[in-house]
């Protein structure tokens, strides 16, 4: 029985800002907002005024209220956001969105994130200053220096890689994966800089296993799509794209501090994949394209596992031979995703998902019929959502 | 001389975790665990996951533990780093109280020398600010 929330909602439209290198916008992350809302409501052809729900996700601080209030919103009917830290509201964000109005509460929400580490704080150095009082998690990982993302991931990276033999050189075919796609796109920050595997491999180790190019980039920018019921979007401007299925969530457990979750390694998203799939009524075989939350290399891999395209173990293989490369078996990440287009945590995947969709990627697979979006691996709660024509 | 010279200092005045933190400080390693069920769990949290219960004792483990996992980090996070670089950060999982982790480095020991499944044993480290914390060392096992 599929769900009664099945292709009922659409993504109407999208907007971007322009996507830099951290540190080099010229307008604040308030402003980009704003920005990215506006170019979204317009590429809808929906006039700004008329969105009245707003959903976002992780630490996100642009604030519904005040979003409203500078853009002119003539009614605000709805706010969420996906709780969380990193990119696992990706996906969730906008289904939080898109319940809103299957079930009414609002007509047309934006689902937005944006994200300037250049004007607040970059990821990459840390949650917390050395000497710096942490508590909760940090309390129990950062008086030993465990610091960071990449730091943090790597502990999980290296025990897969150890349990399955996976190799450094099968984590670097997912960043040149990226790296060619974001050579098609110039919106990519890394637009013009190609990488080859040899790049990969001879590129600075971070924490091991992790080289500089197994990591994502540190960006500014912000990005946000419009989000109504499918008889609304059909009277708008661009083609509907439909959701088919969303679910968000974690497996037992599967926030357990300091790498307590009992499913080890794993992306975390096998049981939130199962919702999915269920609700979407279709299984792999039946996604064309994917767009996979990189946050790291290694947990590409895991989540393409976790979403059944290939057993526990066989990620590394997965991914060689092109396989996941534009013209390959499943194409990811073709805008260049985290890792090569640029890090809005995750939701700019949202938007090149879209872009599958309606024919328009940069990388556009050919006869496309289904998307799949997964954001944050690694994190609970994560999120999962497939589009379709 | 500890491992890391600078780093976070923890919360150690947490309501939830202050009692693992004093035991520590007296050198005492201990291991949460269910007053009712048995269970142990790590980081310290006021209710257990199997049954519910509030209860629970500090159980004391005898130290020995394995490498279930290990980074070895040589980009420092910010300049404070920089003449920390390379350190490692391991997974240590603690087979006398249900296989808990906890995060720790791995002294008296190569970096290029850690391996996953390594036995190793617990010790304090007294910072010269007053913060204890459990390290590791390599043990025969």
């Amino acid at each position: 029985m599929p769900w009664e929330f099945r292709d009922k909602v659409c993504i109407a439209g999208i907007g971007e800002t322009k996507y830099t290198r951290w540190g080099k916008q010229t307008k604040s992350e308030f402003a980009l907002t704003c920005e990215a809302i506006i170019n979204a409501a317009s590429d809808a052809g929906l006039p700004v005024d008329e969105i009245d729900g707003f959903a976002s996700y992780a630490t996100e601080r642009q604030m519904p209220a005040h979003l409203a209030s500078a853009l002119g919103v003539k009614r605000l009917r709805y706010e969420s956001l996906h709780w969380g830290g990193g990119g696992g509201g990706a996906p969730g964000g906008a289904m939080n969105a898109m319940l809103a109005v299957a079930t009414g509460v609002c007509n047309y929400a934006v689902a937005y994130r944006s994200l300037c580490q250049g004007q607040f704080h970059r990821f990459g150095q840390g949650a917390a200053s050395p000497n710096a009082v942490v508590g909760m998690e940090q309390a129990f990982r950062a008086p030993w220096g465990l610091l960071s993302p990449p730091q943090d991931y790597a502990l999980q990276a290296r025990r897969y890689m150890h349990d399955y033999g996976v190799t450094s050189k099968q984590l670097g075919a997912v960043a040149v994966a990226s790296y060619k796609h974001a050579q098609k796109n110039p919106r990519a920050v890394m637009y013009g800089r190609p990488i080859t595997l040899e790049d990969h491999q001879a590129s600075r180790m971070i924490a091991d296993p992790f080289r500089l190019y197994d990591c994502c980039q540190e960006n500014d920018g912000a990005c946000a799509v419009i989000v109504t019921t499918a008889e609304r979007a059909r009277a708008l401007k661009q083609r509907p794209v439909y959701i088919m299925g969303a679910s968000q969530g974690a497996s037992y457990r599967g926030a357990a501090w300091i790498h307590n979750w009992p499913e080890y390694p794993s992306a975390a998203f096998t049981e939130v994949a199962k919702d999915l799939y269920v609700r979407a009524g279709i299984g792999p075989k039946d996604i064309d394209v994917a767009q996979v939350y990189e946050n790291f290399t290694a947990m590409v891999l895991l989540s393409l596992e976790d979403h059944g395209f290939c057993k526990r173990g066989e990620g590394g293989a997965f991914v060689e031979g092109g396989r996941i490369e534009m013209g390959g078996e499943l194409p990811i990440n073709t805008s260049g995703g985290n890792l090569a287009e640029a890090y809005i945590h995750g939701f700019e995947l949202v938007i090149e998902g879209v872009r599958q969709m309606r024919g328009t990627s940069t990388c556009q697979q050919p006869d496309a019929e289904t998307c799949l979006i997964a954001g944050g691996p690694g994190v609970s709660p994560c999120s999962d959502m497939i589009l379709r024509r | 001389m500890p491992y890391l010279h600078s780093t976070p200092r923890p919360d150690t005045a947490d309501w939830n975790t202050r009692e693992w933190w004093a035991l520590v400080k007296e050198h005492k390693f201990t291991v949460q665990r269910c007053a009712a069920c048995g269970t142990f769990r790590h980081p310290p949290n006021p209710v257990c996951y199997k049954c519910r219960s509030f209860e629970y004792t500090w159980q004391p483990v005898s130290g020995a533990g394995r490498v279930f996992s290990y980074t070895v980090i040589t980009h420092p996070t910010n300049q404070l780093y920089k003449e920390q670089v390379p350190y490692n950060v391991a997974l240590i999982e603690i087979p006398d109280a249900g296989g808990v982790r906890m995060v720790g480095n791995i002294l008296d020991c190569p970096n290029d020398g850690i391996r996953v499944g390594m036995a190793v044993q617990m010790f304090f480290e007294d910072h010269p600010d007053g913060l204890t914390l459990p390290q590791w060392r390599p043990s025969p096992g």
